[in-house]
């Protein structure tokens, strides 16, 4: 696939494996459709984005030396923007995410106890605490220092929307489950148990399997 | 009938579908904000004479006059925030420079707020992995080939690409540029040709560079 051809470690060197390139872009397409799927920010993956990010530079660099008109230089350019294109789409994709659920977001970054891993990278929760900022000292400025003294405060998590965990999402299987819990969806229905077996595809509500996908069980698609 | 002025901004943002940006209505916020005031005063009066008084037969307006300010205050913010929504949409779209006629129709805080998302916004790009970072608001269509063909609007002089080369863009030329420098002067300088007619001469470039690799 690429010239680099060199084995890559994540930044946490003692608990990740080593991965070839190949592996390394499959990662990410997975971890991308993951997340342009799930109605929720999913686990950060800071160590995966720097190492596409190195990939790429080693790519490019290869590119440079290669002498131009090579027909094999336009194929290898070609994959470097094809990577370029999910890597952004898939921190677009969690930006959009961030921005969507701010209040949510933050509340959530702050609850959370010293050893869960974090949904935001530092950039992301700087980011989300700007954005905050700006669209609070926004609101103040234009209207609620006008408002009567009772109402000059919004609650932002009251205000802006929560993401509907409760959506129907496509997956494929990529480990065998038992037992998986179904909630009933009306009121004759009661709840039941599936096992989900590998490869299979299936639709299902997020929430039922919202687990197994941080996890690495199965893959939205 | 209370609060129709803040239902009305509420239904004009509606009315305005496609993400577009309406003039701000300064006019109809000071009245919903004169409105609350009145309502509120009215309030504070009653609640008192309810108080001092004991006359209980106030409190149903007390708390009829509380929702529509409550109301208010929702409309308001909800115009307000969905304004900023689209505002946001608009650097994802034109980039960080907006055109005048739709910054005209912006109020100062509005523009305020831009500014400081866009510099959030290139903080964050900037630290991205690596030293330079990761522009990602390029890069929005997967990339279904390596080159397209536009066309010259207007006469640029000379224009050098990333590998060196120096290409002259004189009106009406048509040159052959690598998709990601293309974005950044697509909305001022240049257009598509159209799909149809760049598939056929990638096609004839191709069926040229087979033959010739198989001499």
């Amino acid at each position: 696939m690429s010239d680099a051809g060199s084995d890559f470690s994540g930044e946490d060197g003692s608990q990740e494996d080593i991965m070839t390139p190949a592996e390394l872009i499959a990662k990410l397409e997975e971890t991308w459709l993951n997340e342009r799927f799930s109605p929720e920010l999913l686990e950060n993956k800071s160590e995966m984005v720097e190492c596409v990010m190195e990939q790429l530079m080693h790519m490019e660099e290869n590119l440079q030396r290669v002498k131009k008109g090579d027909v094999k230089a336009s194929i290898h350019r070609m994959e470097i923007d094809r990577i370029r294109f999910v890597l952004s789409s898939y921190l677009r994709s969690r930006l959009q995410k961030v921005e969507k659920f701010f209040p949510h977001v933050l509340e959530k970054e702050k609850s959370r106890s010293e050893g869960d891993p974090s949904f935001l990278s530092p950039e992301e929760f700087a980011f989300a605490k700007e954005y905050m900022a700006n669209t609070e000292t926004y609101l103040k400025a234009v209207a609620l220092k006008h408002m009567p003294p009772n109402l000059q405060q919004v609650d932002m998590l009251k205000a802006v929307p929560e993401p509907c965990l409760d959506c129907f999402v496509f997956l494929r299987v990529k480990e065998r489950q038992e037992n998986i819990l179904v909630e009933p969806e009306t009121d004759d229905q009661r709840e039941y148990v599936v096992d989900l077996d590998e490869g299979s595809q299936h639709l299902m509500r997020y929430r039922t399997i919202a687990p197994l996908v941080s996890s690495g069980a199965v893959q939205l698609i | 009938m209370f609060c129709e002025k803040a239902v009305e901004l509420i239904r004009e943002l509606h009315r305005m579908g496609d993400g577009q940006l309406p003039a701000f209505s300064e006019d109809s916020i000071r009245q919903v904000l004169e409105e609350m005031k009145a309502l509120y005063e009215q309030n504070q009066s009653d609640v008192n004479e309810a108080k001092c008084e004991g006359k209980s037969e106030l409190i149903p307006t007390i708390k009829f006059r509380h929702c529509c300010l409550l109301r208010n205050q929702r409309c308001v913010a909800a115009y307000l925030y969905d304004r900023l929504l689209r505002i946001r949409a608009l650097r994802w779209e034109y980039g960080s420079v907006l055109p005048a006629n739709i910054r005209f129709h912006m109020c100062a805080e509005e523009l305020e707020w831009f500014n400081q998302y866009k510099k959030s916004l290139a903080t964050f790009m900037r630290s991205l992995g690596g030293d330079e970072g990761l522009d990602i608001t390029q890069d929005m269509k997967p990339p279904k080939s390596l080159y397209i063909e536009v066309r010259c609007l207007k006469d640029h002089g000379e224009f050098e690409i990333d590998d060196g080369t120096v290409i002259l863009l004189k009106k009406n030329s048509q040159v052959y540029l690598r998709i990601k420098l293309s974005y950044i002067h697509l909305n001022t300088h240049f257009f598509f040709i159209d799909d149809y007619f760049y598939i056929i001469v990638r096609l004839i470039v191709l069926y040229i560079a087979q033959t010739l690799l198989k001499k």
